[in-house]
């Protein structure tokens, strides 16, 4: 890891670049720093704070926040006394380790490298560029990004929300929408954000709790984009249940009342009437765009950019650049939400992963373990290490008092207190002090297990003993955090915790980790765009792919496709990808199949397929799921069986095959929302906005006489896609907001369909004699799809799969092993299905290529005597690891597929089942002493 | 020049898209030289309060 660097050239080709890197000095000895904090304690220097959103200072000598990696000081060389002017000095003076060095210097570093990806990032607009709204002069007229910092805990008023002027609390907050996206008169700012809506809406949210009810919420906008998955669901809640004010309009400026501190915001409403309204806070909704940094970058890198500086990729390659062995991903090459951008990290790292193939596991190095010390009939020897986390536990916990008490609990041989015990040098004397105190158990008191359990137990793994024979303590958030105002009753508290973790350590026994071999096979279900650029990507990355697919034909959805959003040949790329499948070596294509059953579990798949009367069945080690979805036919008979109506993919289908229904046509209407965002699919089907403005510029193309109307709820061409919406208007095509709460009739006659709606701007009922309606109709999964009871993989309420994380795991499953992309995760356009398929590539391979799996030691375990074969167990367990065994009729659990939960132990009746690492006497030893 | 491939990748950004990116090379068998231009990893997530819908803290 290089911080505070930059690239400034680069040479070479695709799978061997030599690119040189400008590394500028931190001032502070990374391996000395301990930061402690006291240098910036002392810092005379005070600079605005730029991790704050510049809400509050900071000194020179700063880390980003309290969390930062790596956790070490930096000197900002720009405000520096000492750098500056040669004088001061406090740092060097205060600090214990000896870690300053004004000194230091540039350094020039040149890596050999296969394959660069770029993930340079955006940065929120700064509305001081265009004066509208008094950004600047206004202290509570303040930025999205600045209104996270003051909801944050770890923000410039400790999570109190406050307005900034007075510090009073608010009674009433406005968001306004687009700023500095969708703007044209802002140079290089037409686009659409794409998650300032979804933000504004969590903002709006969050607000609202802090408050406690009181707070008038309202969000100004022009349309409301809630199209990623599952977020129209939360738009519906912010708007029925929250309370949150949503008002159509564009607000352009903003007059501050001096004496009250409030702004007023002049609007029209739903009734048309003119309104002045005062808010204590306005939120602007600041859009992202392309970092200076990202373009000096693109610009070293030999990139080519878009006319917003984004660097330009295609839909069929959504993370590659016009130079091989160069990718790019994330906010650089559009504006993305996390989950789009943690897909297209992935994504990098599939084609990236596809290019060295050869080289893997080349220039990786083996973290060398010791030998396991064998500590069986040893004397108990506990080692306790309490954390300060700097100020966040000592700041109220008295932490060298728990030390000393905790020296002299039974079992405890060592005992001592650590700044920051999750440290990388705490690590290596964690270490230490194992080895020559000889402990055999260790006891940590500090924060959460669930975040920093795991890097002690590679430390004890790396000091020779057993990792379970660890117990940890966490005096954060149940002592320094929730008592933060009783320090007396947190530090005894924190003494209690203690007494009972070293209780149980004094029990704790070594468990070993079984050891799984990973099948270096691959299964794909789904033979649509998504399912085959996954196992293109699995071939090309070394491994053989089935590729699984219930039609006679490979393609999906895509074979009525015609072209992207972009203007790309959607045909010409599905035959040459299909092609691709069909010869490659290590694919093999099974179509007519179905999946009739499946046994096993990470790394031993078997899947029994039937093709025909035919069954076979194939072993795998990871599955992916591309399985799809369709398009909603309409449920009325008179619509499906008119000539002069059509659903948006039978309109591609159309502009394909030279549909003879296209010619001669003068009145067209697309009505959106066909089936999507309505009670019974609450849920936005995201490609048919953008789908129906392409499909209506092909229509104009053909005929520019034509009139055509898009009858719309909110226009959602997000992102880039903006663009092709504002070409579509200064082309001459109508885009009309009808009112959903009204009735909105379909009337198909022999020559003519009739179409009428309520408009929303004039208020008045409108009916079009169209040629053609173009129903933009929703997508929809298969629900109760039986692969997901094969498979242990949820669907959600709409029948779409349910990702291990919304955010930070979008293409794996909570079920180890199975991986989803494309339109069975969520409706989305073909660039997007591709970036995933290429995320949930690169996830398989992290499990193919390790070749084998440690399996956790925590699981449950069964004593067959005591076994009465009720089978509690087998109906309980969420992941299927418990089964009756066929001979002996008693329980089993199978380890590799048990998490360790504790479910089947507490609901055993017969007390045959135990949990390792959690027995009951531990337990109950924890119990005891307090 | 060797035409051999080499092992190694380098990333260019720190925040959630880099590191994500770095996490998944590293899995899968390759050497990664993560480059970020400020004093820390994070990026523009970790300045975010929570995230929706489950309001996770981005930390």
């Amino acid at each position: 890891m290089l911080t505070l660097s930059e690239v400034t050239a680069l040479k070479g080709e695709a799978g061997n670049f030599v690119v040189s890197i400008l590394q500028h000095p931190r001032y502070v000895d990374m391996d000395k720093c301990i930061a402690c904090g006291a240098c910036a304690e002392k810092c005379p220097k005070k600079v605005p704070n730029e991790y704050d959103a510049n809400l509050v200072k900071r000194k020179a000598i700063y880390v980003q926040y309290a969390q930062a990696v790596p956790l070490k000081y930096a000197i900002d060389p720009e405000y520096c006394i000492k750098l500056t002017k040669g004088k001061c000095g406090k740092c060097e003076e205060v600090c214990p380790a000896d870690a300053i060095n004004y000194e230091d210097k540039e350094r020039h570093i040149d890596l050999n490298v296969g394959a660069v990806i770029m993930s340079a990032g955006s940065e929120t607009y700064n509305p001081l560029d265009h004066d509208t709204y008094g950004y600047g002069k206004n202290k509570n007229v303040v930025t999205s990004l600045e209104f996270e910092r003051i909801l944050s805990a770890s923000g410039p008023y400790g999570g109190h929300m406050v307005r900034p002027s007075d510090k009073k609390e608010p009674e009433k907050i406005a968001w306004l929408q687009c700023v500095g996206s969708r703007d044209e008169h802002l140079e290089g700012r037409g686009y659409c954000s794409g998650v300032c809506c979804t933000y504004a809406v969590k903002e709006a949210m969050l607000a609202k709790e802090h408050a406690g009810g009181n707070l008038d919420a309202a969000i100004f906008y022009m349309d409301i984009r809630t199209n990623g998955k599952d977020f129209e669901r939360y738009y519906n809640r912010a708007k029925d249940e929250a309370g949150v004010r949503f008002v159509k309009s564009r607000v352009t400026n903003i007059v501050p009342d001096k004496e009250s501190g409030m702004s007023l915001i002049r609007y029209v409403d739903e009734q048309g009437l003119r309104v002045e309204e005062a808010f204590d806070i306005v939120v602007l909704s600041v859009g992202l765009g392309a970092t200076a940094e990202g373009r000096a970058l693109a610009e070293k890198l030999g990139l080519e950019l878009n006319r917003y500086n984004f660097v330009s990729t295609g839909s069929f390659k959504p993370v590659e650049t016009a130079t091989p062995g160069i990718f790019a991903c994330g906010a650089c090459q559009a504006p993305k939400d996390i989950p789009s951008s943690v897909v297209d990290s992935s994504a990098a790292a599939g084609v990236a992963g596809s290019l060295l193939s050869e080289a893997r596991w080349s220039l990786t190095r083996k973290a060398q373990i010791p030998e396991e010390r064998n500590i069986r009939g040893d004397a108990t020897r506990i080692g306790v290490f309490v954390c300060c986390c700097g100020t966040n536990i000592a700041g109220v916990v008295d932490v060298p008092a728990v030390v000393e008490f905790a020296k002299g609990l039974p079992g405890v041989v060592f005992s001592e207190q650590n700044m920051f015990s999750c440290s990388q040098d705490t690590q290596v004397k964690m270490g230490e002090v194992i080895q020559e105190q000889g402990l055999n158990r260790v006891v940590v008191a500090a924060c959460t297990p669930k975040t920093h359990e795991p890097l002690f137990q590679d430390t004890l793994t790396s000091a020779g003993i057993n990792k379970y024979l660890f117990e940890m303590v966490n005096i954060r958030n149940q002592c320094s955090w929730v008592h933060k105002d009783d320090a007396e009753a947190a530090t005894v508290k924190a003494k209690d915790l203690v007494r009972m973790a070293v209780a149980k350590a004094g029990l704790l026994e070594p468990l070993p980790e079984p050891i799984l071999n990973v099948n270096q096979n691959a299964l794909v279900i789904g033979g649509g765009v998504a399912g085959m650029e996954t196992a293109k990507n699995l071939s090309e990355q070394g491994y053989f792919t089935y590729l699984v697919e219930r039609d006679g034909k490979l393609g999906g959805n895509a074979r009525s496709l015609h072209e992207t959003w972009r203007g790309e040949d959607i045909q010409g790329y599905l035959q040459e990808l299909t092609r691709e499948m069909e010869t490659a070596d290590k694919v093999e294509v099974c179509l007519g199949a179905e999946i009739t059953d499946v046994d096993g579990f990470v790394g031993n798949f078997k899947t029994t397929i039937m093709q025909g009367q035919e069954s076979r069945t194939l072993e795998h080690g990871v599955t992916i799921m591309a399985t799809g979805a369709s398009e909603h036919s309409p449920e009325d008979p008179a619509l499906i069986e008119s000539s002069r109506v059509m659903t948006g993919l039978q309109l591609q289908q159309g502009f394909n095959k030279g549909d003879s229904r296209l010619n001669g046509l003068s009145t067209a209407v697309f009505l959106q929302c066909y089936g999507s965002r309505i009670p019974e699919r609450p849920f936005c089907s995201k490609v048919c906005c953008t789908q129906s403005i392409k499909s209506a510029l092909e229509l104009k193309k053909r005929n520019p006489d034509m009139h055509i109307y898009v009858v719309y709820r909110d226009m959602r061409p997000y992102g880039l896609r903006e663009d092709l919406y504002r070409e579509a208007r200064t082309r001459g095509i109508s885009f009309i907001r009808y009112n959903f709460e009204k009735e909105l009739r379909i009337e198909p006659r022999d020559e003519k369909v009739e179409v009428e709606f309520t408009d929303t701007v004039f208020r008045k009922q409108v009916t079009i004699q169209a040629d053609l309606l173009v129903l933009a109709s929703a997508i929809v999964p298969e629900k109760e799809n039986p692969l997901s009871q094969f498979y242990k993989v949820a669907q959600n309420e709409d029948g779409f799969f349910v990702e291990a994380h919304v955010k930070l795991r979008p293409v794996d499953f909570a079920t180890d092993g199975v991986f989803v992309c494309g339109l069975a995760h969520s409706p989305k356009p073909i660039d997007e299905s591709i970036a995933q398929a290429q995320a949930a590539a690169a996830r398989a391979v992290t499990l193919l290529s390790a070749k084998s799996l440690p399996v956790s030691g925590t699981v449950a375990e069964v004593n067959p005597l005591n076994c009465s074969s009720c089978g509690v167990c087998v109906s309980i367990c969420p992941y299927s690891a418990p089964r009756m065994d066929e001979k002996t009729g008693k329980a089993v659990i199978e380890s590799t597929l048990c998490k360790g939960c504790g479910l089947c132990v507490a609901s055993c009746r017969s007390g045959a089942l135990h949990l390792k690492g959690f027995e009951t006497s531990q337990i109950m030893g924890m119990i005891d002493c307090v | 020049m060797s035409t051999e491939k080499l092992g190694s990748v380098l990333i260019v950004g720190g925040g959630i898209t880099g590191m994500q990116a770095a996490l998944d090379m590293a899995n899968s068998g390759y050497y990664v030289y993560l480059v970020e231009r400020t004093s820390s990893i994070g990026g523009m997530m970790s300045q975010l309060d929570k995230t929706f819908p489950t309001n996770d803290c981005a930390m």
